[in-house]
């Protein structure tokens, strides 16, 4: 094992214990940070390594999640085991299904028209009466991942919900790394850096950036159905625009084109809407209710000043660890390509 | 359905696209001759019924406000210009949506912070206030058309300003080559200046004339602004005879889809899912031409 391989296993093992001291409050917030990670990290597969720049991404999340409240019988609990590749499948079908149209346009075409797409979503389980409308469905009973009358974890427990989203997390990082790293995950850099000559080299660049959508798609599945587990509720606002942007923020703010940055991000963000949340009350004005005015700002001065987020601005402060830092399998971003 | 009330549609329908155009001119205008997408340009419609709100309400008259408004809307616009705007012309796009994704938060907040978060309304101006007749029971508002004038006035005004002022020859040589225009000695980013406070008054113009007939709420540009993009996916980006085309086309779609009774294998398909006709207009406009219907190839 290389040097970067020990260091984040020993992140992973160290994120697994907090459960063990830490109060509920918090479990539960970095669990949500976690589910948020992978999120993040499935959009930066099209943000960052195919040039798909999706502003649309929480149509996924939603979707599983609004699966899970469908296939969730009254009263009663699904299967883990069935309900999530259910969950995960129906997200890849809708990304197949959006992806199918979009996929045809590119630069800003791509971006209003994903917008778009999750929007008609949106308002479809806003307008009508399917899962509660517009106040959301609650699940009843959280899945039950019994195996033939034994129980490995339950996700009535706080606990157990962040240890399966950590294990989701470090799962989806040793799978996009495998994906990048394969022949597809070549193909897919090229085709950002220049899709004729792929196209001239015989890439069906199509089904490449297809297949790339359904991936990410899938995999913010994932994180949907884990979030759907833990909050016991879905509604509209999950498939909102509002957490696409946030989401779009998050990867941004890590560092768009690695696979941690938007881990980074992710964390970045939750702690920063924590604590403008909290924001006092200052000359009558209760500042905390009014924190997405800060957040705004914030967005306008990181995207001006912090344009590689936060794992560009430790490589230009360090240059000398650069390449450290580049067996983490970050080597495919920042401008930077080897295809 | 009977002619009167088809009829009346059809008004509401042409009313609601005409509308829609002005907004999406404006943001088409931005994209073509600066190349910078504006996601916040729905703020702008809201800012703008507000702002015919409270002026309104401080100045007596809708028709002092209304002016005063657009003064207020345009110097607005150049000052956003001049503070982020012009920073983001060598960005990429996905730089150029977040950061006015963050201004949308700002204004929202903005708007929370001066103007509250209550639902407000405008009166109708008492000289427009009367309707015509149609039946003994139908009848139709006098501002509905007076809308409808306005925006085909504003619409043919665009196009005379693009197709045979100077400015609109300047303005039509900088969006095909910013830098032979800027040789000719002329200054690009003046131009700049005043296409984006234009492109921005006209969103906010457009939420001014339509707030005596519409309810003037916390977040009412957002729908106003993903319907825009539809528009401009549908009419090609950056063309004015697209986004003209295009929003009537939505404008008519969305008003007949809301009334017409569609039932397909006993399941009411409309106007149950009324609010997804424009999208899956869209989608066939996909397949049929990824670039818009006027679009250019990219």
């Amino acid at each position: 094992m290389s040097r970067s391989a020990v260091a984040l296993v020993a992140c992973i093992v160290a994120l697994a214990l907090v459960p063990l001291f830490a109060e509920k409050f918090y479990v539960q917030f970095f669990a949500k940070i976690i589910i948020m990670a992978i999120l993040a990290m499935s959009l930066d597969l099209l943000l960052g390594y195919a040039g798909l720049v999706s502003f649309g991404h929480a149509a996924f999340y939603g979707a599983a999640g609004y699966a899970l409240a469908l296939a969730t019988p009254q009263f009663q609990a699904a299967s883990f085991w069935t309900s999530l590749p259910l969950a995960v499948a129906a997200s890849a079908l809708l990304a197949l299904a959006i992806g199918f149209f979009v996929v045809r346009t590119r630069g800003i075409y791509f971006i209003m028209v994903t917008l778009a797409f999750a929007q008609m979503l949106f308002f479809l389980f806003y307008d009508t009466k399917i899962a509660g409308g517009n106040d959301g469905i609650y699940i009843d009973a959280r899945p039950v991942a019994d195996i033939a009358g034994w129980r490995p974890f339950s996700l009535d427990d706080y606990r157990h919900v962040y240890w399966l989203a950590l294990a989701f997390l470090a799962a989806v990082y040793v799978l996009l790394r495998t994906v990048l790293r394969s022949p597809f995950g070549r193909a897919i850099a090229g085709i950002r850096v220049n899709e004729q000559r792929m196209i001239s080299l015989g890439y069906a660049t199509f089904r490449y950036k297809l297949a790339c959508f359904v991936l990410s798609g899938a995999i913010a599945g994932i994180a949907g159905y884990l979030a759907a587990v833990q909050f016991g509720v879905v509604n509209p606002e999950t498939l909102g625009w509002h957490l696409s942007a946030a989401v779009m923020m998050m990867v941004i703010l890590g560092g768009m084109g690695t696979l941690l940055g938007p881990v980074l991000g992710a964390a970045a963000w939750m702690l920063l809407e924590l604590g403008l949340q909290g924001l006092p009350d200052a000359g009558g004005v209760n500042l905390g209710k009014h924190w997405q005015l800060f957040m705004g700002l914030f967005i306008v001065v990181a995207t001006l000043v912090l344009p590689h987020g936060i794992v560009g601005l430790a490589r230009s402060l360090r240059r000398p660890a650069e390449r450290s830092l580049d067996k983490l399998g970050t080597n495919d971003g920042l401008g930077t390509n080897d295809g | 359905m009977d002619l009167h009330t088809f009829l009346i549609q059809l008004l509401n329908g042409v009313q609601y696209g005409l509308l829609l155009f002005l907004v999406a001119s404006g943001l088409t205008l931005v994209f073509g001759i600066m190349g910078i997408i504006n996601v916040a340009h729905g703020s702008f419609y809201m800012i703008g019924a507000y702002l015919a709100w409270s002026l309104t309400a401080r100045l007596g008259s809708f028709w002092i406000a209304v002016p005063a408004a657009i003064v207020v809307a345009a110097a607005v616009g150049v000052l956003l210009e001049w503070l982020v705007i012009r920073r983001l012309y060598d960005r990429d796009h996905l730089y150029q949506v977040l950061l006015t994704y963050g201004l949308i938060l700002v204004f929202e907040e903005m708007r929370s912070l001066l103007w509250g978060d209550d639902v407000r309304g405008v009166p109708v101006p008492a000289s427009l206030g009367s309707s015509i007749p149609l039946t003994e029971t139908l009848s139709y508002p006098v501002y509905r058309l007076f809308i409808s004038g306005v925006c085909l006035a504003v619409a043919l005004l665009i196009v005379w300003v693009i197709q045979k002022t100077r400015l609109g020859m300047i303005i039509r040589a900088g969006s095909v080559d910013r830098q032979m225009v800027q040789a000719l000695g002329i200054d690009v980013h003046a131009l700049y200046r005043v296409v984006f406070a234009a492109g921005i008054t006209l969103a906010a113009f457009a939420g001014m004339v339509s707030a005596p007939v519409s309810a003037i709420a916390p977040g009412m540009g957002n729908p106003v602004l993903i319907v825009c993009f539809v528009i401009i996916v549908i009419g090609g980006m950056g063309s004015v005879k697209g986004a003209m085309l295009a929003s009537l086309l939505i404008g008519l779609v969305d008003t007949f889809g809301k009334v017409v009774h569609v039932e397909i294998g006993g399941l009411h398909v409309l106007p149950e899912l009324s609010s997804m006709t424009v999208y899956l207009l869209m989608a066939v406009v996909l397949l049929w031409r990824p670039e818009g219907i006027f679009g250019r190839r990219a």
